[in-house]
């Protein structure tokens, strides 16, 4: 074993289907961010949803954890061209949180702990597409990776997932959000390369 | 809360293609507290999508550089004046 060229393992990185265009194979995880890292406890952490109707839903974390938790297994594409393959997280699918709200809009605006926004269409959150994270690797996910929950949507750029989620908007119209305001993409497919507008 | 910041001189870098003084020198009016001082004492943080300028006193974000393929986004959103010295 372990004798077995490189070459005979067929691709290379630049070949690998998994990998959107312009992307390259991170090994790490870059943690970068626009602002200081909040520091929520799950006691006081609160997850809330605002309809058209002036309506508002609310889950404690306890709550939230009792809707159920996921195991996530999936590829994740920052705009800045690192793609990590294989990922696993556990967390919430969206599509439980939605299954009480009534709403005609189209689109949802994200809230983070911190003030950051991100706009995502609502059919992009269902179907299995889209999860309240809460772990990565097994472990409660960390501060640094927006712990203690994150939004992920893996099939578009990992901007969309925002860190330290604390709430969704509904919009009748797709409004930019934080980034998507300062020259990022409205969508984000990053086999599309929808990178800036 | 962690401190991930450096001082507003970082932002001489990303400025420096799109003004012709220096802007860290420049003095901007916070819209959050009122504060009128030089961009070099804001908080800077390197996003890996962009830098944002912080207030030192209140924490209000002042501007955000992102740098696309074919140019670059400045948003002065959180600074209601900009004096510069000529
Ligand atoms: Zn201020």
């Amino acid at each position: 074993m372990g004798i077995i060229s490189r070459g005979f393992s067929g691709r290379s990185r630049e070949h690998n289907p998994d990998l959107p265009p312009g992307q390259y194979l991170a090994e790490d995880f870059p943690v970068l961010s626009a602002g200081p890292t909040p520091d929520i406890d799950t006691a006081d952490w609160s997850f809330r949803v605002q309809t058209e109707s002036g309506k508002q839903y609310t889950w404690s974390w306890d709550e939230m954890q009792a809707l159920g938790l996921e195991e996530i297994h999936t590829d994740i594409h920052c705009v800045t061209r690192w793609s990590k393959l294989g990922t696993s997280w556990r967390g919430i699918s969206l599509d439980k949180i939605f299954a009480g709200i009534e709403t005609e809009n189209a689109y949802v605006m994200a809230h983070s702990y911190g003030g950051y926004t991100t706009n995502v269409p609502l059919e992009d959150l269902l179907d299995g597409k889209a999860w309240i994270a809460t772990e990565y690797d097994g472990e409660p996910l960390d501060p640094e990776h927006g712990g203690p929950a994150r939004l992920l949507v893996p099939h578009l750029y990992f901007w969309k997932s925002a860190k330290w989620v604390n709430g969704l908007r509904m919009m009748e119209t797709d409004d930019p959000g934080f980034w998507e305001q300062n020259g990022y993409h409205l969508y984000g497919d990053p086999w599309l390369e929808q990178r800036y507008w | 809360m962690m401190p991930r910041h450096v001082d507003g001189n970082a932002l001489a870098g990303p400025l420096s293609d799109l003004f012709a003084f220096d802007v860290t020198c420049a003095s901007g009016r916070c819209v959050g507290c009122g504060d009128v001082t030089v961009l070099a004492r804001a908080m800077v943080y390197e996003d890996e999508m962009g830098f944002v300028a912080r207030c030192h006193l209140c924490d209000s974000m002042l501007l955000t550089v992102v740098r696309t393929a074919d140019g670059a986004w400045l948003d002065l959103q959180g600074i209601s004046g900009l004096h510069v010295a000529l």
